[in-house]
């Protein structure tokens, strides 16, 4: 077992339960119990270190973590185990898809998510973390008029993907490049679009597709 | 991965009374060193202390003429940003941008940067492989087995795992300093005597004392800063592990090489100063053929094994180009 996500506190498994649902109520098991009967896990004091008794030190969480964070508008309140990653979290439990699993280890930039609007691979960012934060991933991007942002549209002018897996993390690392000020040639998107693989090889085209996007951002 | 206890702690007094009272804590900071790792289960912790919400090791002071005061929390992708040390140490700024990718500069921080553990294969690869670092005592796999990555410099026959981070090398051509907090206070040592070479006991990799945290790192202000380039050369362009690397810094009168620094990364187990190369340079005019004698110089006492010795000839043209590009900075 890979995943450890969680439920949400408020959503649990219906009665119908598919393969992918009987998976995910194990592994959320025991935070979705403990959820479901009382609010997120209290937080224990730390045990009497040599200091004077503190009774402002750090938090300790046995077993399941309280996480509250925004996502793509939508505030959340959930209690995860530690172990799981902001990506898993996502796609197992939020059921969020758009951020992809390639490599799991940091290394493809297939699952980059923003969070407070910085770009980060969401396999190496441990869910604990987002606690408190602002999450952005690729469906946040869809506009209320159902208009495609002026990245997805600049992916689809200029035919930069293929089989389309790193496209989501593609496309939320161009965005990030291109706010940070590092869209401004092609050898400047390359080097700042460096941890994006696309094993179809359409590098030429998302370099040009983000280059039409950084203007039109710029403009827009 | 095994389950382990968070703990979050939100001072450096917090810190340290959680590393007190949890000595087998892991510290996380970006976490993206030791939650791979926990992912690949080299590392195993019962218990991670979370320091993110610790503002005081966030602080980030580079006022112009100053030293250089950066937070062990500062992320990578900030201080690569810094305009000071873009202009007045570009070793710096490179060595921090051509590390990773942006998504993993915005994530890690400069502590955790400097203290990332080996690349070696056998090491990552857990289980099926001997390694004395993971397995003290258990053998080292890379002794015969694929060594084209690993150490030429400060090699053991128990280890010859690379020290892959770039800024550390930069940091030890400066001549950094860092300020450790620990159950005693705060205490600072040279940053080059952070690292240890692996001797007979490569699990054993810092200085760091039980229950200390590194809370800043300090860079003196010399007027070496200016001409001075983090040079990195890749199997790829870009989102690579070095070959071979170098940090160089000059002060130049005309043409003759007033003092130099050199440092290399990629090709020891630590980062790697060469004083060598430094001293065979000082007095000389910079030309070509004094910059690659000077790169030769730094691998004289190179020990290559099956397959790096190429990076022997690779890491002394790369000093010689790296001393070719600071010199126009001066």
């Amino acid at each position: 077992m890979t995943t450890h996500a969680s439920a949400e506190q408020s959503g649990s498994p219906g009665p119908q339960i598919d393969r992918r649902d009987f998976v995910l109520s194990v592994v959320a098991l025991a935070s979705a119990s403990s959820a479901a009967s009382a609010a997120p896990v209290p937080a224990a004091p730390v045990p009497a270190a040599p200091a004077p008794a503190a009774p402002d030190g750090p938090t300790v969480h046995a077993g399941s973590v309280p996480l509250t964070f925004v996502v793509n508008g939508q505030a959340r309140a959930l209690a995860v185990d530690p172990r799981t990653s902001a990506l898993d979290l996502l796609r197992e439990g939020l059921q969020l898809t758009g951020a992809k699993k390639g490599c799991d280890h940091g290394q493809c930039g297939a699952c980059t998510i923003h969070v407070d609007g910085r770009r980060v691979v969401s396999c190496l960012t441990p869910a604990l973390q987002l606690d408190g934060r602002t999450v952005d991933t690729i469906e946040g991007l869809q506009r209320p008029d159902s208009s495609l942002h002026p990245m997805q549209q600049a992916f689809i002018d200029h035919d930069a993907l293929q089989c389309g897996y790193c496209t989501p993390g593609q496309i939320m690392a161009a965005i990030a490049c291109v706010r940070e000020g590092n869209a401004t040639s092609p050898d400047r998107i390359r080097e700042y679009m460096s941890g994006n693989l696309c094993r179809c090889g359409a590098y030429n085209g998302i370099v040009a597709a983000i280059g039409q996007a950084a203007t039109q951002m710029r403009v827009g | 991965m095994r389950e382990f206890t968070l703990i979050r702690a939100r001072s450096g007094a917090q810190a340290l009374q959680a590393l007190a009272a949890y000595p087998d804590a892991r510290l996380m900071a970006g976490g993206t060193t030791l939650y791979d790792l926990m992912k690949l289960g080299v590392e195993r912790p019962q218990h991670v202390i979370d320091i993110n919400g610790v503002d005081e090791f966030k602080r980030v002071d580079t006022a112009a003429n100053g030293e250089l005061v950066l937070g062990s929390l500062a992320r990578m992708s900030d201080v690569a940003a810094d305009p000071r040390l873009v202009s007045d140490y570009p070793a710096l700024s490179e060595s921090l941008w051509r590390a990773a990718s942006q998504q993993l500069r915005n994530m890690a921080s400069l502590g955790g940067n400097v203290l990332q553990r080996t690349r070696c294969a056998y090491f990552r690869g857990g289980e099926p492989f001997a390694c004395n670092k993971r397995v003290p005592g258990s053998g080292c796999a890379a002794q015969d087995g694929i060594d084209r990555g690993h150490a030429l410099l400060g090699a053991s026959r128990h280890c010859s795992a690379t020290y892959h981070g770039d800024f550390a090398v930069a940091l030890v051509a400066f001549d950094a300093v860092l300020d450790v907090l620990g159950p005693n206070g705060m205490r600072t040592m040279p940053f080059e005597a952070l690292h240890r070479l692996p001797g007979d006991r490569p699990d054993l990799e810092t200085t760091l004392a039980p229950g200390e945290i590194i809370a800043r790192i300090r860079v003196p202000a010399t007027p070496l800063g200016r001409a001075s380039t983090y040079h990195k050369i890749r199997d790829r362009e870009s989102y690579a592990f070095a070959l071979a690397s170098a940090a160089v810094a000059l002060q130049m009168d005309g043409p003759v090489v007033r003092e130099a620094r050199i440092a290399l990364g990629g090709v020891a187990t630590r980062p790697w100063r060469a004083r060598e190369a430094e001293r065979a340079l000082i007095g000389q005019r910079l030309n070509i053929e004094t910059a690659l004698a000077a790169g030769f110089a730094a691998f004289a006492g190179a020990t290559p094994g099956h397959h790096n010795a190429f990076r022997i000839d690779l890491g002394a043209r790369t000093v010689a180009d790296a001393l070719m590009i600071a010199s126009t900075r001066a």
